[in-house]
């Protein structure tokens, strides 16, 4: 049993792989070939999906376009709630408890419910098609996040610490940005990781707030899908790249990611 | 941790207020304004009360949804909970592969959910892939775009796929908080494999399931980009879950009332959800 | 209840261990008796806990065995050598009521039913926890929580030895005093084989009645608590042992002869030619201060008192030398030294030298 022990987790992760792999491995083949039949491996190998990619604007301002938002997104979310997890870490003041509760009920909310008030509201605030409406309407679900895991992490620093830096004579944003924040330093890591996974993934607000200038890379895909025929290569190929970034940062925090679920109580 | 009592600490919160309240209070007086009313275009509304809710509560079409709805989110928790701890139990519990099982799990939650769903719809087809194409060499007939329960094998599949590592994730995170002497003593006192998980490690992991399933209750249940990529709801209604149909009323039909009024009762449904699950987390705190 | 027999037993973290730096337990040879009560003694990193955990089975040493009477358990795993262990950090069951906890070892090893409830309710009383039998464990204070893991130990009747990882470390000072008196009863009673492993020197020598000191992976003594104060056998256990610790001067020796400095003391017994750093060693209770003249010079730096006793730190040619005055008594003006010949020892790099012990206690 014991020496068997690595089977479950390396099956696991063979499932996990082989969707991702049918979609390199159609990456690299023509659309003619794709439609062609079932193969396990290109037999054609071509690049061109991704050369078109990535050079072709319309295709890779998109991912320019997702990555500006999700930024925004998170520098917004990260340096709001800083603050506010901080006052509800350590102090206690009127309604406190069902405003926490009321912020945590957002993280649930369906965005399919508010779609369509959300392309009404941005409109009216001139901001539709805007990357800025959208990272301010991803704050719906990334912000109450956000200050649910800083939160946690904050309530893991002895409170002693501030009351110290308070007779040394430091001034509260003074301590806050030179002494606390620093110490929290893994947890706004792993906060930011959790908005930008959240941001990058949520497409059905980022679609329905932008049509041209800030339009996401999925709402390219989807939009090529319909116009140009099914082009399935590109497809693959932009499917792909949208996968990298993710994979990026997941590589970056990964001794943080186990830490971040147990202390954020995500 | 004692907290000292500070009303100024509202300041504090006072952006994040400011910043959700836009996004959450505005749209959902949108959504109510709209479920109380009716019109015909040209910016015309007619006070119509509950007429939209005590519709959508009578329509079948919202009874087979919710249905649906719950029969999906009933399936993936059985599946992704007892899953999900099975193999933050079997991974290596630190060093060099226990990074490499995490970095490898957490990619499926960083797909966009449209390519998960667009991903998924091209790996199950079953002439050019790899899923759909092995099962009919193995002899199952499987076509998700004909066949309901084969559009139901794969739409569960996908979520298995997509959000059973963030079960590992929080398991793998509640064992790591395991002291080594724990096992020690268990092995000490001779106990079973089975009374270790069942004593030490499945109370330790109590709080981070709670919160496992509590997460992949709620997003379930609002559930919408990867199916609809996936099947559309289809074929026919067949996997046509809450959002689906609320989209296809809003935007399809635009049967804002109707939709609005769904909106609300299922805003309402996963409030409640949300609410027993808080108390239990918060309760259990305590102790 | 065993024996416990370590016989060449060293260890090293390395796979290829070179020299005798590499190792984290340096050669070790010994009997322990069956039914002791033994002490292991050290600063953090000495060794202590390496030795700990090769007996409990979590380590196989490098080199030797360990044979629990006649048989070799070198090999054996933890749950087959039959011991109980107390950890640092309570150890319980969160979910189980005091006396499931208790049962839970006995319930493991297929004990019948009723042997289960008469044993678990013996250990609830010997304890003290009769009352909270049926309490969930999670909720109790960490003094109860260590009673607990103790009794997981003590329901069972057999267990060759019983190991104590600092098991005081979380308990408030009040109730330490209280659960070592409590272990000491338990040993006296039932004659367990126990191990502790401590850094806290006070610990070691109300407990145990062979205490192990150990220093930079090697057991330096092995002795009574008032060996160890009287003959310490290495300078390492003269400043461990004992508050404050021994005075230890560089000197030279001559036959009967100690040299310090420009001084000269007579010895109660006359030693060999001493090669290598020679060094004497005097126990500040040993010392008694007189007016000038009477002994050795020394110059008083500071005087604590400390209630009981006043500690005199003073400088012997130089040297640091304290000595301890009981209460009530005056120092004296421009005050001497004058030191027992028979409490005096002489080390040779850092062991010390035994010869014919001619008078002393």
């Amino acid at each position: 049993m014991k020496h068997r022990r690595w089977l479950v987790p390396t099956l696991y992760i063979l499932f996990l792989m082989l969707p991702v792999y049918w979609l390199l491995n159609m990456s690299f083949k023509t659309t003619n070939e794709i439609l062609g039949g079932f193969s396990w491996f290109p037999a054609d190998f071509t690049v061109d999906s991704y050369v078109k990619i990535l050079t072709d604007p319309t295709w890779y301002m998109g991912y320019v376009n997702s990555i500006i938002y999700v930024v925004l997104n998170t520098v917004i979310s990260v340096s709001f709630a800083l603050p506010a997890a901080y006052a509800f870490s350590r102090y206690r003041f009127l309604g406190d408890k069902h405003l926490f509760f009321w912020l945590l009920t957002n993280r649930m909310a369906p965005p399919a419910v508010f779609a369509l008030p959300f392309l009404q509201l941005y409109s009216a605030m001139g901001l539709f098609d805007t990357h800025l409406a959208v990272a301010l309407s991803h704050c719906l679900f990334n912000i109450p996040l956000a200050v649910w895991i800083l939160e946690g992490f904050i309530s893991g620093v002895p409170r002693e610490i501030d009351e110290t830096a308070y007779l040394d004579g430091y001034s509260f944003p003074r301590f806050f940005t030179k002494i606390f924040m620093p110490l929290i330093g893994s947890g706004i890591g792993v906060t930011a990781f959790f908005c930008f996974m959240f941001s990058w993934v949520e497409l059905l607000l980022a679609k329905t707030l932008t049509s041209v200038e800030a339009k996401p890379i999925a709402a390219v895909m989807t939009r090529t899908a319909s116009t140009s025929g099914y082009e399935l290569g590109l497809l693959a190929a932009a499917g792909v790249l949208t996968i990298v970034p993710g994979a990026i940062v997941i590589y970056f925090v990964r001794n943080y990611i186990a830490k971040g679920f147990a202390m954020g109580r995500v | 941790m004692q907290k000292t009592l500070n009303n100024k600490a509202w300041f504090m919160v006072l952006p994040v207020l400011f910043i959700v309240a836009l996004n959450a209070i505005v749209p959902l007086m949108t959504v109510v304004n709209y479920s109380v009313q009716d019109t015909f275009g040209n910016n015309l509304f007619f006070f119509e009360g509950t007429r939209w809710f005590s519709e959508v509560l009578a329509s079948e079409r919202f009874h087979d949804s919710l249905l649906r709805q719950f029969f999906f989110t009933f399936t993936i928790l059985v599946i992704e909970v007892p899953l999900g701890v099975g193999i933050a139990l079997t991974m290596p519990r630190r060093g060099f592969w226990s990074s490499v099982c995490l970095v490898l799990m957490a990619l499926p939650l960083l797909i966009p959910w449209n390519v998960v769903g667009a991903m998924w719809n091209i790996y199950a087809l079953p002439d050019i892939g790899l899923l759909g194409y092995g099962l009919n060499w193995l002899g199952i007939p499987f076509d998700y775009t004909q066949q309901p329960v084969s559009a139901w094998f794969t739409v569960i599949l996908m979520d298995v796929w997509h959000w059973t590592s963030l079960v590992v994730l929080l398991a793998y995170a509640g064992l790591r908080s395991i002291d080594d002497n724990y096992y020690r003593a268990a092995q000490i006192d001779g106990a079973s494999r089975w009374a270790v998980f069942r004593y030490i490690q499945l109370p330790k992991m109590k709080h981070v399931l709670t919160i496992a399933i509590l997460l992949r209750f709620m997003d379930s249940f609002m559930i919408y980009t990867e199916p609809f990529v996936l099947t559309g709801g289809g074929p026919g209604n067949a996997t046509t879950v809450l959002s689906i149909d609320l989209v296809k009323a809003a935007l399809g039909e635009f049967n804002l009332g109707v939709a609005a009024a769904m909106s609300i009762i299922y805003f309402l449904m996963t409030l409640l959800v949300c609410w027993l699950f808080y108390t239990l987390i918060t309760q259990g705190e305590k102790k | 209840m065993a024996q416990i027999t370590l016989d060449k037993l060293a260890h090293s973290y390395l796979p290829n261990p070179k020299g005798e730096a590499d190792f984290a337990l340096k050669e070790i040879d010994h009997v322990w008796e069956d039914g002791g009560a033994y002490a292991l003694l050290g600063p953090s990193g000495c060794g202590k806990t390496t030795l700990l955990n090769i007996i409990s089975g979590l380590l196989v040493p490098s080199r030797g065995s360990i044979l629990f009477d006649q048989d070799d358990i070198t090999h054996l795993a933890p749950e087959q050598r039959n011991i109980a262990q107390v950890f640092q950090f309570p150890v319980v069951y969160d979910t189980m009521t005091v006396a499931e906890n208790l049962a839970f070892p006995l319930a493991n090893r297929h004990v019948a039913k009723d042997e289960i409830a008469k044993r678990v309710a013996e250990a609830l009383e010997m304890l003290d926890l009769a009352g909270k039998a049926n309490r969930k464990a999670q909720n109790l204070t960490a003094d109860e929580k260590q009673k607990i893991s103790l009794g997981r130990g003590l329901v069972r009747y057999d267990v060759n030895a019983i190991l104590f990882d600092e098991p005081l470390t979380v308990i408030d000072p009040h109730m330490k005093w209280q659960l070592r008196t409590k272990l000491k009863e338990l040993h006296r009673r039932f004659g367990h084989t126990m191990i502790y492993v401590t850094h806290d020197q006070t610990e070691a020598l109300t407990f145990a009645d062979k205490v192990v000191v150990m220093y930079e992976g090697e057991v330096v003594q092995i002795g009574t608590p008032e060996e160890l104060f009287d003959q310490p056998a290495h300078t390492f256990v003269g400043y461990f042992i004992g508050s404050p610790g021994m005075n230890v001067l560089s000197c030279q020796v001559a036959g009967n002869k100690l040299r310090l400095g420009a001084r000269e003391v007579e010895l109660g017994c006359s030693y060999p030619q001493l090669d290598g750093r020679t060094e004497v060693g005097i126990r500040p209770e040993f010392v008694r201060l007189a007016p000038a003249g009477q002994g050795l010079p020394i110059t008083i730096t500071r005087v604590e008192d400390i209630g009981r006793f006043k500690i005199v730190r003073a400088l012997l040619e130089g040297q640091r030398f304290d000595a301890v005055l009981p209460e009530g008594r005056e120092v004296p003006e421009g005050a001497s030294a004058l030191v027992d010949p028979a409490r005096i020892n002489i080390y040779q790099d850092s062991h010390l030298v035994r010869v014919q012990a001619q008078g002393g206690n």
